[in-house]
């Protein structure tokens, strides 16, 4: 295994508890904005894991998944506030 | 002597390294959403160090590839990322700020005065919806 593949997988460890806190804060979070900036960076996170992913398996069809799932968070999380500042009106 | 140089060994290099900034950065910013006291300093946290991190990380792996294709479907992430974080936390804000989304106790609302009651005035006839929240 050389120092580049390590390298990657530290970086796949790193994000995966990034994962984890982030599922934390979604389950504690006292106000509903919270859960959506949870949300947020959920979607971010799983961006970066698809990358790296792409770069160990140096299969390249992997990145249009990433391409679709950067459009989908910003429409999910501008959704969810619509909906929100529609319910309190 | 062009020859003599290991371009894939300087490209595995750029890319790590470019990839663990990348991580740590969103390590911090993820620290930060767990442990910050206030919704909009946690937004504040998500929006900036999470952006940049994936902006490090997406650029790491086109550096590797060394390919245009590749290349353009990176820029137009990055591209798309940076253009759309500002305005969906903008949006959550603004929202937040209409909901009265309590701010922590140390914060300096002296200037924010004016706009906090106007915003709030202007629903207060529909303060009974929003109790579940």
């Amino acid at each position: 295994m050389s120092l580049f593949s390590f390298t990657l997988i530290f970086a796949m460890a790193a994000l995966s508890l990034c994962l984890v806190m982030t599922g934390i804060r979604f389950a504690i979070g006292p106000t509903l904005p919270d859960r959506i900036t949870a949300f947020d960076l959920f979607v971010a996170n799983i961006i970066g894991i698809v990358a790296i992913y792409t770069e160990l398996t140096g299969n390249q069809d992997f990145i249009d998944v990433a391409i679709i799932l950067s459009l989908f968070g910003f429409l999910g999380s501008i959704s969810f506030a619509y909906y929100l500042m529609k319910s309190a009106r | 002597m062009l020859e003599d140089i290991n371009f894939l060994l300087i490209r595995e290099i750029i890319s790590s390294v470019l990839i663990i900034v990348g991580v740590m950065f969103m390590l911090i910013s993820t620290i930060g959403l767990l442990r910050f006291p206030d919704f909009y300093i946690r937004m504040s946290a998500i929006t900036k160090g999470a952006t940049l991190g994936l902006g490090f990380i997406l650029s790491g792996m086109g550096i590797y590839f060394n390919e245009p294709d590749m290349l353009l479907k990176v820029m137009l992430i990055i591209g798309f990322t940076f253009l759309t974080s500002p305005v969906a936390a903008h949006v959550i804000g603004r929202t937040a700020v209409r909901n009265k989304i309590p701010f922590w106790q140390p914060t300096n609302l002296e200037e924010f005065k004016e706009y906090l009651r106007k915003e709030h005035s202007t629903h207060r006839d529909h303060q009974r919806d929003n109790k579940h929240l």
